[in-house]
């Protein structure tokens, strides 16, 4: 099954940004918890030895076979979402892990990669006019979404609803929709969204925001925001050096360990740190974007693709919402946060687009 | 290129994969832009954000500079005193909070909400005071639940303890919190005050606040975001002010303001030799200590709308016509200008008619042929009446202000009034008409238009004592640092000599002893004292109609009537000269001169043991002390009817 070629041709360069940002990573989480957590840096040594395992399996698999998987995997997903609804566990309001004995699973993690899979599958197979995917074309590809789409909201999710949301009209596009379904479908949400906003009472659209997402700050959505922002800005141009910030140290920043790493890095690095993990997130996604094209199949240059989508909008997100420019939404930063699930997902993300480059030299 | 086929590579997807890579850079750059703003543009902004958000400043107050009497006793202190601060930025269930503080401090919602709305400009997260001076049990419990209620501090700090409190209520002064003009006037001069501070509003405390405040120190501590403390960063202890030796000397203080006690009135008592003042007390006194520690504005519009005026310090404000506490000044110019010599006789009746008027003499029966000294000696209204003509309006204001009358006498506390010395040119000036000699009449026995302050007086006496030189009243000897090391050291100060010659001064002198030794001396009872008193009494009238006639009424408005005594002791040996007012007292010689002889003797006489040198030893018993100490003077210093032979002037 492992063919040899794999190592002679290995993409050292696509997993040596893994290892990089998966370094800045640790070394990041090591900081924000050392002091009030240290458990959480050693739990999170084991969550990357986890990942390079996911890693490991994506590159050495033959991507054709998850293509004959795709639906199945997909099915699976939905089952562990499923589940979750029923025997997860609760965190802070929200029934999102599974609890696994040994550690939690987040199934909404993998149903990112599902949905990814199972629509690369679906527009492979199918074939696409020239002219678009037309209303009816994009049916299937519709319950692909909204069925791990409403499981993630109902735990509730909004982070990795919004993902999903967005990894599927990105792909969606970029397999081409005809020009008319498109103004139609837009047309649709600019007309319900605001009428569906006004049916709602104050208290109502104050709940169902709280309901979307209850991790939000509870003393003012400002908070959260200003308090990264405080970090992001006082580490200046060169940083106070690492573990020396201040702000995620002494608890100002919530979630500074999870969605919020990125002002603890900042903090300690300044702008020269934030430039070059920005680099590094730019040269991921550009390579990911590269291994796309260089893919010998469709099917490879939308497992690429999606993947590569992915971790760009979870980078853009993130980045956008921690120095104040997106609203609050709990989306992680890839190979940053801490996050066990997320951090699996996104090595086999990276696994997979080293996967798909590497045959797309090979074969 | 219309279908699909799964062995084709997808070319078809390069160009919009192109698409994707610009939305890529697009993202990444504005991103980039973003952190640039954050972290090189606003970096500064941020920083400041971010010690301010985890480093609180902890004022350590210092303690104000101790005051002593003359001889070292301590007079005002400082005591620790629980005090409440909030923090609202790290307050975080206001609810919860309101409801504790109203449960452990009695602390409505509106009086925080006021607290904090007064302090709108503050710094964030600068402690804003709550309450002052916490009961034990409500400091407590405050501590106890300090975690639970995150944004409140308990701290102490040092709060003045006047110890004779009212005694030295207006010559000391008080403290208060600092108001916004005095901020804004002090911010100017970079004076590093700032919301909540106290400061010397009035008396000494006001003028030497810049000594006696000291350097505030502060505490720098590293907090989590729920306030908690870390870690101590930065500790700068606080430096306490210069220490203070008045010239005044307690015994003195303390038995003035007993005897001034239930009476409205002033008594000032100068050395002659220096200028240094030994008394300065003005009645009635109010509580230093009621009015440092936040006083309500109940009590405090009270204080200022009281119709006897609790806070003018009458001893330097307070205006009053010398009347005939005047006649020696008079004598002197006269003596000076040789419109009289000592030997000089002339008729002084019951009354002189003058311009068809009657001005009469306080004595129904006259005086007869006197000379200068018997008209002081029996304080004859109507000799200086006809010496006074001779002399002229300008001859008796020239002299007067010789004497320092109309004229602030530069003592250092604030305020002081300038005094009224009446001249025709002045009077053109001020009212447009011209000066009529009848006025004359009335500002040759000190009356009419002349008003002095009881100060003025007291220094124009100190002068005649000493044999002419005027000094100015100090109040301060030395100041010190905390250690003891003396930094400044205020020597005598004199002004001015007054004009008269040395011989003419003395038949003053001679004239003032006459009075409290010689058969028909006004205040003859003092030479039971044997403390060598000599003085002049007087009887100052306040009627506002200015009716030149009844300046001399001699039972009439009694009760209006003001009485003055001036003086010093011992007369061959002049240690103490003493000016006590006594408002509305009636006569001189029975209302002012027993508190002035309670004041020579407290000065001159031997000491009574145990006359307030050992300061109480608990501040909450201050009060209690100062009344004791006031009933022990009360007995030392009677004023029975027995000792006034019905003499006035």
């Amino acid at each position: 099954m492992i063919d040899r070629r794999l190592f002679t041709h290995f993409d050292w360069f696509t997993f040596s940004l893994t290892a990089a940002l998966t370094a800045i990573g640790l070394a990041s989480v090591y900081s924000a918890t050392h002091a009030q957590m240290p458990a959480i840096y050693k739990k999170e040594v084991y969550w990357i030895i986890i990942g390079l395992a996911g890693l490991a399996a994506a590159v050495t698999i033959n991507y054709l076979l998850l293509e004959r998987l795709a639906y199945a995997l997909w099915g699976g997903a939905v089952i562990l979402l499923v589940s979750v609804l029923f025997i997860g566990k609760t965190t802070a309001g929200a029934r999102r892990w599974l609890n696994l004995g040994l550690f939690s699973l987040q199934p909404s993690e993998l149903a990112k990669l599902a949905l990814i899979i199972a629509l690369a599958k679906y527009f492979t197979s199918r074939p696409v006019p020239s002219k678009g995917l037309a209303l009816k074309d994009l049916a299937l590809p519709a319950v692909f979404l909204l069925v791990p789409f409403l499981l993630v909201v109902k735990q509730p999710d909004l982070g990795t609803a919004i993902i999903l949301w967005l990894i599927f009209w990105t792909m969606t596009l970029m397999v081409r929709v005809r020009t008319r379904t498109l103004v139609g479908i837009v047309a649709v949400f600019m007309a319900l969204t605001p009428i569906a906003w006004k049916m709602l009472k104050g208290y109502q659209k104050a709940r169902l925001m709280s309901f979307l997402d209850p991790a939000k700050d509870p003393l003012g959505t400002g908070y959260h925001v200003m308090q990264s922002k405080i970090a992001i800005g006082s580490g200046g141009i060169f940083g106070k050096g690492f573990t020396n910030g201040t702000q995620g140290n002494l608890m100002f920043l919530p979630e500074h360990h999870t969605d919020f790493i990125f002002a603890v890095y900042a903090e300690e690095w300044g702008l020269a740190g934030s430039m070059v993990l920005l680099s590094l997130f730019l040269i991921l996604i550009l390579n990911g974007f590269n291994a796309a094209n260089d893919a010998k199949d469709r099917f490879g240059f939308l497992v690429a693709f999606g993947m590569t989508t992915m971790l760009f909008w979870h980078v853009a997100i993130n980045l956008g919402m921690v120095s104040g420019m997106l609203p609050v939404v709990g989306v992680p930063l890839p190979f940053i946060s801490y996050g066990g699930s997320f951090l699996v997902t996104a090595m086999i993300a990276a696994g997979l687009i080293i996967n798909i480059k590497m045959r797309g030299f090979m074969f | 290129m219309s279908e699909y086929y799964p062995d084709k590579g997808p070319v078809e997807f390069k160009r919009r994969a192109t698409v994707a890579v610009v939305i890529a850079w697009a993202a990444f750059s504005l991103l980039a832009a973003r952190l640039w703003h954050l972290q090189a543009k606003e970096g500064g902004f941020y920083t400041d954000l971010s010690q301010s958000n985890s480093i609180r400043l902890i004022k350590a107050v210092a303690p104000r500079g101790i005051i002593f009497d003359r001889n070292g006793v301590k007079v005002a202190d400082n005591r620790p005193s629980y005090d409440l601060f909030i923090i609202p930025e790290d307050v975080l269930n206001w609810d919860m909070t309101r409801a504790m503080l109203k449960g452990m401090a009695g602390l409505g919602a509106d009086e925080i909400d006021e607290k904090i709305d007064n302090a709108k400009g503050r710094p964030p997260f600068q402690m804003i005071r709550l309450k002052e001076d916490l009961p034990w049990d409500e400091a407590v419990k405050i501590e106890s639940y300090k975690y639970e209620i995150p944004g409140l501090i308990l701290d102490v700090t040092p709060k003045r303890a006047y110890i004779y409190g009212p005694a030295f209520a207006h010559l000391i002064g008080h403290l208060g919190e600092i108001n916004e003009k005095e901020l804004k006037g002090l911010k100017k001069k970079g004076a590093g005050y700032s919301l909540g501070d106290m400061i010397g509003k009035y008396g000494l405390e006001k003028a030497r606040e810049k000594e006696l405040r000291g350097a505030d120190g502060g505490k720098k501590i590293e907090v989590d975001a729920r306030g908690r403390k870390i870690k101590l960063i930065k500790g700068a202890p606080p430096y306490p002010g210069l220490e203070i030796r008045l010239t005044v000397d307690l015994k003195t203080q303390l038995s003035a303001y007993a005897a001034m006690k239930d009476m409205a009135g002033a008594a000032v008592a100068i050395e002659p030799s220096t200028g240094r003042i030994l008394a300065m007390v003005s009645s009635p006194a109010f509580d230093p200590n009621a009015l440092s520690t936040g006083i309500s504005s109940a009590d405090w519009i009270k204080l200022v709308e009281n119709p006897l005026d609790i806070l003018n310090n009458r001893a330097i404000q307070g205006l009053y016509p010398p009347a005939s506490t005047f006649k020696p000044i008079h004598a002197a110019a006269a003596l000076e200008e040789k419109v009289i010599t000592p030997a000089t006789e002339i008729f002084s009746g019951p009354s002189l008619w003058f311009a068809k008027r009657e001005y009469r003499d306080w004595k129904e029966g006259g005086h007869g042929i006197i000379k200068v000294h018997k008209a002081i000696v029996e304080s004859s209204d109507t000799f200086f009446y006809q010496v006074g003509l001779k002399l002229g309006v300008e001859g008796l204001s020239i002299y007067a202000k010789n004497f320092g009358l109309g004229a602030k006498t530069g003592i250092e506390l604030p305020n002081e009034k300038n005094g009224l010395v009446p001249s025709s040119a002045w009077k053109l000036k001020a009212t447009g008409t011209r000066w009529y000699e009848g006025e004359t009449i009335s500002l040759a026995v000190g009356q009419g238009f002349m008003l002095a302050t009881p100060l003025q007086l007291a220094n124009a006496y100190a002068a005649i004592a000493n044999g002419g030189t005027l000094y100015l009243p100090q109040t301060v000897e030395d100041v010190r640092a905390p250690d003891g090391a003396v930094l400044e050291r205020f020597s005598p100060k004199a002004l001015s000599r007054l004009k008269i010659s040395a011989k003419n001064l003395e038949v003053v002198k001679e004239a003032l002893t006459g009075v409290t030794h010689e058969e028909g001396g006004t205040a003859l009872f003092l030479k039971a004292s044997n403390l060598k008193i000599a003085g002049k009494t007087g009887t100052a009238q306040v009627t506002k109609l200015r009716e030149r006639v009844k300046n001399i009424e001699k039972t009439a408005y009694k009760y209006r009537d003001h009485a003055w005594f001036a003086g010093y002791a011992p007369y061959d040996d002049p240690k103490i000269a003493v000016v006590v007012i006594v408002e509305h007292g009636g006569f001189g010689a029975s209302a002012a001169a027993p508190v002035a002889n309670a004041i020579f003797k407290a000065y001159l006489g031997e000491a009574a043991p145990n006359a307030g040198q050992t300061p109480p030893s608990q501040p909450s018993t201050i009060q209690a002390a100062a009344q004791k100490q006031t009933e022990t003077y009360d007995t030392l210093s009677p004023r029975g009817e027995g000792w006034v032979r019905g003499i006035n002037d």
